[in-house]
């Protein structure tokens, strides 16, 4: 019984795990189709952020809540103005431009940091189930992808904010003409999605240690996720996230973490062979 | 017997002195050429940076004090940045271009495997400086680090007698996790225990949630890590997380080899076993002065773990040989080791074995306690029986494979 609590909390971790990863590249990508290569290396920059406000003696929830999107979002919004405004609609160029940019900040962060694993203890300590160990700290990463979800779905769904987001997305001209800015739109979009990023990077990086070629290990599954998910960005990501997260785990359980990770890859080529456009582009529609 | 250009003109050439000609011999001026290839970067350099530190030192110290034989020692020094392909195309580099005198090279025991044939083939001598799961019987190869029977049987031993036997192992994916677990399984087998599960995990693995819990599931009176490099360091990190290093004592066998221990804060790292060849905490003035000189040119000497120590080891081995044969040539060099060559260093004494080209070492067993490897006992001059069970260079000395154990 126990044993099955244990296993349920570890699937609720990999599922926010995933969702978390994947929440800025499915405002990036899911709602802006510009291919974000350097989506990593966003994420790996907010675990730094973290990682050295919080050896400059700031509190830990602080440096990981707030200084970490805040830094990723204005990185992402210098990056928005200097390369990818330039790119929208042009998506070879952009995954060009953009992989040269992770590249370029794997770099800045080797030369600033050194090429060398960081990190932070976890801050929450360990508790009981029966007579397993559990660490506290999934608990709450858990419960900061709830939060998170649901705001998204809120804001886009609910907000005047959201529903210009999502306007311009689908209808730039009309919008437009509506009296909104397009590009002032889409860079605002940018820096909300480098900023989520950056949340996700922050609050992962007490779990494992960073390297600055720590994005790589995000990147593969935020895109399997998003891509999956499909078009919309809060329903999409939830539902792969939940998938994956799940078949993940539960071969994990019964094998080993690398037989999870190549049943997790197998179940997302066959969702993508039987639904080119994404599980949202076949189910709930017309959800968020 | 085929005559080859250079024996030719060393004829020539003697012929020419003995005829009483004088000309300036190049031979004498020009340095020695010492190749050293090792992961300076990228997911191993916390292995890597200090054991491009410790060569720097070791060759700067024997430039500083004359050079050996007379000559001054050139390092080439290359930066494989955890990438095995580097290493093969470091060791061609090493052979065909620079010419060099003897590599001093490799941290994984895959970067060994994917270079130890070069050199091999290339008659040039090949010193692998780390702790591995043993086994290489190669005789243009020399070995300074622990192997199994020293470093995994006393942990073994004395974990049993204290915890319980039952085990469970986790290992590093590639064949020093694999063939170490075997190592594992061998000596608790020997002692009447059982392992209840060995899992592996590729190097990137960093999220060990679900292992925690099988563990728990499987109950073992303590746990074996065979874990290697910087992600593997987030399962020390999940374990203390959930409360576990309360709970079931934590072995390891590369456990502060890559100062795991300072990564770690005190309280997630404290009361982890293993067992190696070096401490910063051993009392010996050898130590002393060694991190006094490291202090002096590096500064930090915190980053001092024991594969440095036996990177150190294995270039003051080789130093010392050279000075014995009087040459630098393979054939005398390698006649000195397997007469029995010894050092001292920082770790104490290490001594070939000439049947294996392993070393005899002094062992301890060590606690870490508030970021330190505190010693709780020493084993002075342990054999690397393991590899010594199978190879014997001295009556097959073509033998070129590596033993594992059958179990």
């Amino acid at each position: 019984m126990d044993y099955l609590a244990v296993v349920l909390l570890e699937i609720l971790y990999m599922i926010a795990f995933l969702a978390l990863i994947s929440a800025g590249l499915a405002v990036v990508f899911g709602m802006m189709r510009v291919i974000n290569l350097a989506h990593g290396e966003f994420v790996m920059l907010g675990g730094y952020a973290t990682i050295a406000s919080w050896k400059a003696g700031i509190n830990i929830y602080v440096a990981m809540l707030l200084i970490a999107p805040i830094v990723v979002g204005a990185v992402g919004l210098v990056v928005e103005r200097l390369i990818v405004r330039f790119l929208y609609g042009r998506m070879i160029d952009t995954m060009l431009a953009t992989w040269g940019l992770s590249l370029l900040l794997i770099g800045l962060v080797t030369l600033i940091f050194g090429n060398t694993a960081v990190s932070v203890p976890a801050p929450i300590p360990g508790y009981q189930i029966g007579r397993y160990q559990m660490g506290g700290y999934n608990i709450f990463i858990i419960g900061v992808t709830i939060v998170l979800m649901l705001s998204m779905w809120l804001v886009l769904r609910y907000t005047r904010v959201g529903l210009i987001a999502r306007g311009s997305m689908l209808g730039p001209d009309i919008v437009a003409a509506l009296g909104h800015n397009p590009r002032t739109i889409y860079m605002l979009t940018f820096t909300v999605g480098a900023a989520l990023s950056g949340l996700a990077g922050g609050v992962l990086a007490p779990l494992t240690g960073l390297l600055p070629s720590a994005g790589g290990a995000y990147i593969a599954k935020a895109f399997i996720t998003v891509i999956t998910g499909g078009a919309a960005v809060v329903a999409g990501t939830l539902t792969t996230a939940g998938l994956f997260g799940t078949v993940n785990q539960l071969v994990s359980f019964a094998s080993t973490p690398v037989v999870g990770e190549i049943a997790m890859l197998a179940l997302a080529i066959l969702l993508l062979r039987l639904m080119p456009q994404g599980v949202t582009g076949r189910f709930f529609r017309n959800s968020t | 017997m085929a005559i080859s250009r250079r024996q030719l003109l060393t004829a020539a050439g003697s012929t020419a002195l003995a005829a009483g000609f004088s000309f300036p011999a190049p031979a004498q001026g020009s340095p020695i050429k010492l190749g050293s290839i090792l992961d300076n970067s990228g997911l191993l350099d916390i292995y890597g940076k200090p054991m491009v530190m410790a060569t720097a030192m070791a060759v700067e110290e024997m430039n500083d004090t004359g050079g050996l034989l007379g000559r001054k020692i050139d390092l080439k020094q290359y930066d494989s940045q955890s990438d095995i392909a580097l290493y093969t195309k470091y060791a061609q580099q090493l052979v065909r271009e620079d010419k060099v005198d003897v590599v001093h090279a490799g941290i994984t025991s895959a970067s060994r495997e994917a270079i130890r044939q070069t050199f091999r083939r290339a008659n040039t001598l090949y010193f692998y400086n780390v702790l591995y799961e043993g086994g290489v019987c190669d005789r243009n190869c020399v070995i300074t680090g622990t192997t199994p029977a020293q470093a995994v049987e006393p942990i073994i031993d004395y974990a049993m007698k204290k915890w319980g036997n039952k085990i469970y192992t986790i290992a590093a994916d590639y064949n020093y996790g694999q063939i170490t677990a075997k190592w594992v399984a061998h000596y608790v087998e020997q002692r009447k225990g059982t392992v209840a599960k060995t899992d592996f995990f590729p190097l990137d693995i960093a999220d060990f949630g679900s292992t925690i819990a099988k563990i728990q599931d499987a109950a073992p009176n303590f746990v074996v890590s065979a874990l290697v490099g910087g992600s593997h360091m987030a399962f020390y990190r999940q374990w203390a997380a959930s409360g576990m290093n309360k709970k079931i004592p934590l072995t390891s066998t590369t456990f502060g080899v890559g100062n795991e221990h300072l990564a770690l804060s005190a309280a997630e790292g404290d009361g982890i076993l293993i067992a190696g060849n070096y401490s910063q905490e051993i009392p010996d003035a050898a130590n002393k002065e060694f991190l006094a000189r490291w202090q002096k040119k590096f500064g930090d000497t915190k980053i001092v773990h024991e594969i440095a120590i036996s990177q150190y080891h294995g270039i003051k081995l080789w130093a010392e040989c050279v000075k014995q044969a009087g040459s630098i040539e393979r054939e005398a060099v390698l006649k000195v080791i397997e007469s029995g060559a010894k050092v001292d260093g920082p770790a104490g004494q290490v001594v070939i074995e000439p049947k294996t080209h392993h070393a005899s070492l002094d062992i301890r067993l060590m606690l870490v306690k508030d970021q330190k490897l505190s010693i709780i006992d020493t084993a002075k001059q342990r054999p690397p029986s393991d590899t010594a069970q199978y190879c014997d260079l001295s009556k097959n000395p073509d033998e070129n494979k590596q033993f594992e154990v059958k179990i």
